[in-house]
């Protein structure tokens, strides 16, 4: 929708979704647009805007509380597509966009991140409580059931979600994965063949009350820049889709590093010129691990990390020890080993064995009876992280869903 | 190091695609893999890191964890050998160094047979050689009696290891247990040559006056027919040559004639406690195990019948095999089940049927091999039934 050489505001609409022609991908800042990358088939890769030190905002309609009550679903779902808030909304099962069309049976936000390297939402969300909540009573006009909003136990709960009206408040407590939204719902209100669920942010319920509160697309966003080749880990105000150059030079231990948007389960890795990812909150940075190690499958240590006790791993004495993880992977693949592990960090009533092998043999009927419309990566990643055979258990969850959702 | 790594580095190219040693890539990714661990990274999307185990390192702690009963097996061998030519004043060096001769050629013979098979599957497969053997070659000498042929070990490896697992496509794909099909396999072809006094080692030397080769197996299974108190006969046998070598503490220690390492129920719980401990064996199928077979034990005693039937429940967790079966075989990972209820099932099938054989079946006096080679059988079906209850779960919640 724009070319080389235009310039835009922030939420000038940049490209829109191809399946639903109104969802619209809008730029965060207002600049320059200096390039457009695309892939094979001319897939579209990156739209690069050259900020203005000021931005300026597209304006939409700004109302008040009470104007808010008043507004049709139409048009609030019309104002949120129109700013490119929209894809903040992300569909269970699949794990995809959601499609503007459809009316959830509910709306799940997870208000905590038991990630490794997570940042604390208490800091990245202080001080939004009034537009957490005009978000959150905008969605819950979505949906027919209720709006979900879960909670860690063991941490002071924030007040932006302690005290917010109208919703549902589920508490939850344990480590990771508990703070997958997908784990959380299978506890709550499991997804059936046929149900539609959406999960959003809390960033997202945030810019989504403030769009309508201000009238303006507001892309900033506290990242948290962390991981053990970083010299001084720290919060940072930022935009949407920034690139992640600024925070990391000079701030690295070393040069032999891997970037990565998101955390160290489920990002991707962008490389140092990188940009922060949508739906990512944090940017880590981990020592490239591309070395031999003499005998390395035997080798004992006392840093190498692993939840199992085998000959030589002795993590398990100092479970609260800071340890460095580097991006080796450990081992080579090998064959299926059920040793029972994936059972172990995958507390829901599914057989990830199981799923993972109707996935492999393509068995679509199988796959939906075991499951895989309440999963999607990152409910699945710590089986990655643990998996003695070293399978790409994330990818094979996505060709799954992808083998389902095109069936 | 670095000269090794050099070296490595310098023929590798030869192995990849195109080159002209191609065909031998995967015997070269064994060498490689186990010299170093490799440097691959994790992709770029997906996970990041990666727990520090591999399998290499989940097969060696298995291996670790049977070097105990391997020791004491080696030394118990030696020790059997001196009681049986009447020369129990032996010293331990002795007993250690005649144990070692007889023990150490059959784990030899058992390595290079199939890790022999191994690579040459690999190469014309084009897979990758698997770890899995590196167990396997332990278990079959242990559980061979001492005094067995060494063509005979490697007759039944290759046996094991081509028709067991090959022919069902390798590692991870076979249905019944390797090290128990090279051991059944000796039991069906070459019965008389794996029974009678084979469990002692004697040689070339002279047996005791009064020696008998009878095991406590056999010794229950003649009561049931002679209707003498089998714990009775325990405790009287052995007089004039090796009085009290059927106690109830002795068959715990495991100081009697048996297969190489399976004679103590003692280390073979250490061996559990390092599997356990370790999280590579699944406690769930050892403790089943055990209960199974005490369960099935008590019952017959309710029951009552034969001197057999009747021997106290406790006696049948130590005698025979049942300890090793239990840590070692029926935890195997590909031919257990693979559900974690269904391992409750499992063993404790494994447990029930290990009495049930012995008990009614004198032909063959050893049940444990045949119990879990039957449950490997049925394993599927009870994850059958396992995973339908969960994919029932989730069908109901969608109709409710």
């Amino acid at each position: 929708m724009v070319k080389e050489g235009d310039s835009v505001k922030a939420g000038t609409p940049l490209f829109h979704d191809k399946k639903h022609e109104n969802v619209l991908y809008t730029s965060p800042v207002s600049g320059e647009i200096v390039e457009i990358k695309r892939g094979e088939k001319r897939k579209l890769l990156e739209i690069k805007v050259l900020a203005d030190k000021v931005v300026e905002h597209e304006s939409f309609g700004k109302y008040s509380v009470s104007d808010i009550a008043n507004l049709s679903v139409d048009k609030l779902k019309q104002q949120i597509l129109n700013s490119g808030l929209w894809p903040w909304l992300v569909q269970r099962p699949f794990g995809v966009v959601a499609d503007p069309s459809a009316t959830p049976k509910a709306i799940h936000i997870s208000t905590f991140d038991t990630a490794p390297l997570a940042p604390d939402y208490s800091i990245l969300f202080k001080g939004q409580d009034q537009y957490f909540q005009v978000g959150v009573d905008i969605l819950k006009r979505f949906t027919s059931g209720a709006i979900h909003v879960n909670v860690h136990n063991s941490s002071e709960i924030p007040t932006t979600f302690s005290q917010a009206k109208g919703v549902e408040l589920n508490k939850f407590s344990g480590q990771h994965p508990a703070s997958c939204v997908g784990v959380q719902i299978h506890h709550i209100d499991p997804i059936n063949k046929g149900d539609v669920v959406w999960t959003i942010s809390p960033l997202g319920v945030i810019q989504i009350g403030k769009l309508f509160l201000t009238g303006v697309y507001d892309a900033s966003r506290l990242v948290a820049v962390a991981g053990s080749e970083v010299k001084k880990p720290q919060y940072y105000k930022t935009y949407t889709g920034a690139s992640v150059k600024r925070f990391i030079d000079n701030n690295l231990n070393n040069d032999h590093v891997r970037v990565i948007s998101g955390n160290p389960l489920t990002g991707v890795a962008i490389g140092k010129e990188g940009h922060v990812g949508f739906y990512d909150h944090q940017i880590s940075v981990l020592p490239e691990g591309d070395y031999y190690e003499f005998l390395g499958w035997i080798a004992p240590g006392k840093n190498k990390l692993s939840l199992q006790r085998a000959i030589g791993l002795f993590s398990f004495l100092s479970p609260n020890k800071e340890r460095v993880i580097d991006t080796n992977t450990h081992g080579e693949p090998r064959a299926f080993v059920q040793s029972g592990v994936f059972e172990q960090v995958t507390p829901m009533d599914i057989l990830p064995t199981h799923l993972l092998k109707s996935i492999l043999a393509e068995d679509i009927d199988e796959m939906e009876a075991l499951g895989i419309y309440e999963v999607i990566e990152e409910d699945l990643a710590l089986c990655e992280f643990v998996d003695v055979s070293k399978h790409k258990v994330q990818q094979i969850v996505r060709e799954g869903i992808d083998l389902v959702q095109n069936s | 190091m670095k000269f090794l790594r050099n070296q490595l580095d310098k023929v590798k190219h030869n192995f990849e695609k195109g080159q002209k040693w191609e065909k031998y890539y995967y015997a070269y990714e064994a060498i490689d893999t186990f010299l170093y661990a490799p440097n691959t990274t994790n992709d770029i999307k997906g996970a990041q890191i990666r727990d520090a185990i591999d399998l290499k390192r989940l097969m060696m702690t298995v291996i670790i964890a049977m070097v105990p009963c391997l020791l004491f097996g080696i030394w118990n061998v030696g020790h059997q050998h001196f009681l049986a030519i009447g020369q129990a004043s032996a010293t331990f060096g002795d007993k250690i160094l005649v144990g070692a001769i007889q023990v150490i050629p059959i784990v030899i013979i058992s390595y290079g047979v199939g890790l022999g098979i191994e690579f040459v599957f690999a190469t014309l497969r084009r897979h990758p050689v698997n770890e899995g053997y590196l167990v396997t070659g332990m278990l079959i000498p242990l559980v061979m009696p001492p005094d067995i042929p060494l063509w005979q070990v490697a007759v039944a490896t290759a046996f094991a290891v081509i028709i067991g697992k090959e022919a069902f496509g390798g590692t991870g794909m076979n249905v019944v247990n390797i090290a128990l099909t090279a051991r059944a396999f000796l039991y069906f072809a070459y019965p008389t040559d794996i029974s009678g006094t084979v469990w002692t080692y004697i040689g070339d030397a002279q047996t005791v006056a009064g020696y008998s080769g009878a095991t406590p197996l056999s010794l229950a299974a003649d009561a049931a027919t002679t209707g003498e108190n089998v714990v009775a006969s325990f405790n009287s046998f052995g007089a004039g040559w090796n009085e009290g070598v059927f106690t109830l503490q002795n068959l715990f220690l495991g100081l009697r004639p048996g297969s190489i390492g399976e004679t103590s129920t003692l280390m073979c719980l250490i061996g559990a406690l390092i599997l356990i401990g370790s999280g590579s064996g699944s406690w769930k199928i050892i403790v089943s195990v055990f209960g199974g077979a005490y369960a099935m034990g008590l019952f017959l005693n309710l029951v009552g019948g034969n001197a057999f039937v009747e021997m106290p429940a406790h006696y049948h967790l130590v005698i025979g095999g049942l300890a090793f079966g239990a840590v070692f075989m029926a935890t195997d990972p590909v031919t257990a089940t693979q559900t974690e209820t269904g391992k409750w099932i499992y063993g404790f099938l494994i447990g029930l049927f290990t009495v049930l054989i012995r008990v009614f079946n004198p032909a063959y006096p050893e049940g444990i091999m045949l119990a879990i080679l039957l449950m490997n059988v049925f394993a599927p079906l009870i994850d059958y039934f396992v995973v339908s209850a969960n994919k029932k779960r989730r069908l109901q919640r969608a109709t409710v």
